[in-house]
């Protein structure tokens, strides 16, 4: 198992080190972004992040969506939306938004007992509403900027603040630590194939809408991040004259 | 002579009132649910047919946008370097692509419901914000919301934006780079190009 675990880090280090090259080949052609520095590299990642997508996690939470009916789909969701909800209390707080903490919390305790584990998300019916809070967005409410653009693999679009975020949030997030592999790999896996099946209907549209898919996907992200940060009403970018 | 000029009077007293009737809010509200009730009778539309869903789009929907503005938030600083023509071209691609990403959008989410938030708003507000959020099934809802300006005969939408992301402004960066690597025209041929593609697309599609 421990011998496994090292050929595929091995794998993932060559893998990593190559595009790191194909990064530094690219890294000149383009003139780029203010916000995208590493942008030749960023490619090659997304590159790459897009054909496992393609290859593998897209047609799974395709097959996903197509075998389990709506409610089952919700129950799942629901689930791991509930497993989230301490983390984004503990963050509310960070934010100075204790009366949203308090929700948070008030949350999880009626969705674990009377939602049977969170598979039924009774708060929302009893009026607390669901919140979307992470380290990243913490960080951002504190001050810091977002910093250059960042494609993680696997993980897809970052930038430094939410790398930094996205550290403090696997080592919080509770799926990451369960002590007993097999369910822990189990769960992760149903989370991920369950996160992507609730994006599919958006594949189309950007496909639709995107002249070049990287840079489209890039300012969204930027766009989407600051607009968490500001809870859904960030101040209007300033319009170019 | 006076009943006619009391007529008159009345007629436009009455198209004044329903211009005025129709606030930011009842408009999104109005215009989702009729062209979410045609796509949800529609089967040819429900099976992708893209000009049937773009015609819709153009009688439903498309009169209650403000493309000018649009393409001019999109286009940024370099709206000023381009000539009329160009800027009018600029308008008719950038509503064609618009159009068709709408389209898609509509044929995708066609079984959501739609929760419509308050509108805050003072009577002297000519820029207001339209909050919705979509409700997919097994799934989170999505935030949707209409940028809505005053014009001179009715309120329009000039920008519209999904879980925080502006459609309208998502394109400034990569238009400005198509304008600083190959100019304005340069931009228009990609635009061009684009919505070429997405018409060979779904006429394969659709056959």
């Amino acid at each position: 198992m421990k011998r496994g675990a090292v050929a595929v880090g091995k794998r993932v280090a060559t893998a990593v080190l190559a595009l790191a090259a194909a990064g530094l080949q690219g890294g000149c052609a383009t003139a780029g972004d203010a916000r995208d520095p590493i942008e030749g590299f960023n490619r090659a990642v997304f590159a790459f992040n897009d054909g496992v997508d393609r290859a593998l996690i897209r047609p799974v939470a395709k097959g996903y969506e197509t075998v389990l009916p709506v409610p089952v789909r919700a129950g799942v969701s629901n689930f791991f939306g509930n497993l989230a909800d301490p983390v984004i209390a503990v963050n509310s707080l960070l934010q100075g938004k204790p009366a949203d903490a308090v929700g948070d919390a008030a949350r999880f305790i009626f969705n674990s007992t009377f939602g049977m584990l969170g598979i039924f998300d009774v708060a929302t019916d009893m009026g607390l509403e669901k919140h979307d809070e992470d380290f990243g967005q913490t960080f951002g409410r504190w001050g810091a900027e977002p910093g250059a653009y960042l494609v993680v693999p696997i993980y897809g679009p970052r930038d430094v603040r939410d790398a930094a975020g996205l550290a403090l949030n696997v080592m919080a997030d509770p799926v990451g630590n369960v002590g007993h592999v097999p369910t822990r790999n189990t769960l992760t896996a149903v989370r991920l194939v369950s996160d992507r099946a609730e994006l599919l209907p958006a594949d189309k549209i950007i496909e639709e809408a995107a002249l070049d898919k990287y840079s489209y996907m890039r300012d969204a992200y930027l766009q989407h991040r600051r607009s968490q940060v500001f809870d859904g009403r960030p101040p209007r970018e300033p319009d170019a004259d | 002579m006076k009943h006619l000029l009391v007529i008159l009077a009345g007629l436009l007293f009455t198209s004044i009132v329903s211009a005025e009737e129709i606030a930011p809010d009842a408009l999104v509200r109005n215009v989702s649910n009729d062209v979410l009730d045609i796509v949800r009778k529609d089967k040819d539309i429900q099976s992708g047919n893209m000009r049937k869903i773009v015609e819709l789009a153009e009688a439903k929907v498309l009169p209650h946008f403000n493309f000018t503005h649009m393409t001019t938030l999109a286009v940024g600083k370099d709206w000023r370097k381009a000539t009329p023509e160009q800027q009018k071209s600029l308008i008719d691609e950038f509503r064609t692509l618009l159009v068709r990403t709408y389209s898609k959008a509509l044929i995708e989410y066609r079984d959501q419901t739609i929760d419509y938030k308050p509108l805050k708003m003072q009577p002297t507000d000519t820029d207001v914000l339209v909050r919705t959020a979509v409700n997919q099934p097994g799934g989170k809802p999505i935030q949707i919301d209409y940028n809505i300006e005053k014009t001179d005969q009715s309120w329009k939408v000039y920008d519209i934006s999904v879980a925080g992301v502006s459609l309208v402004t998502n394109y400034r960066s990569s238009f400005a780079q198509e304008v600083s690597t190959k100019g304005i025209d340069g931009l228009i041929a990609s635009l061009r190009t684009k919505n070429k593609s997405g018409d060979a697309s779904a006429a394969a599609a659709h056959q």
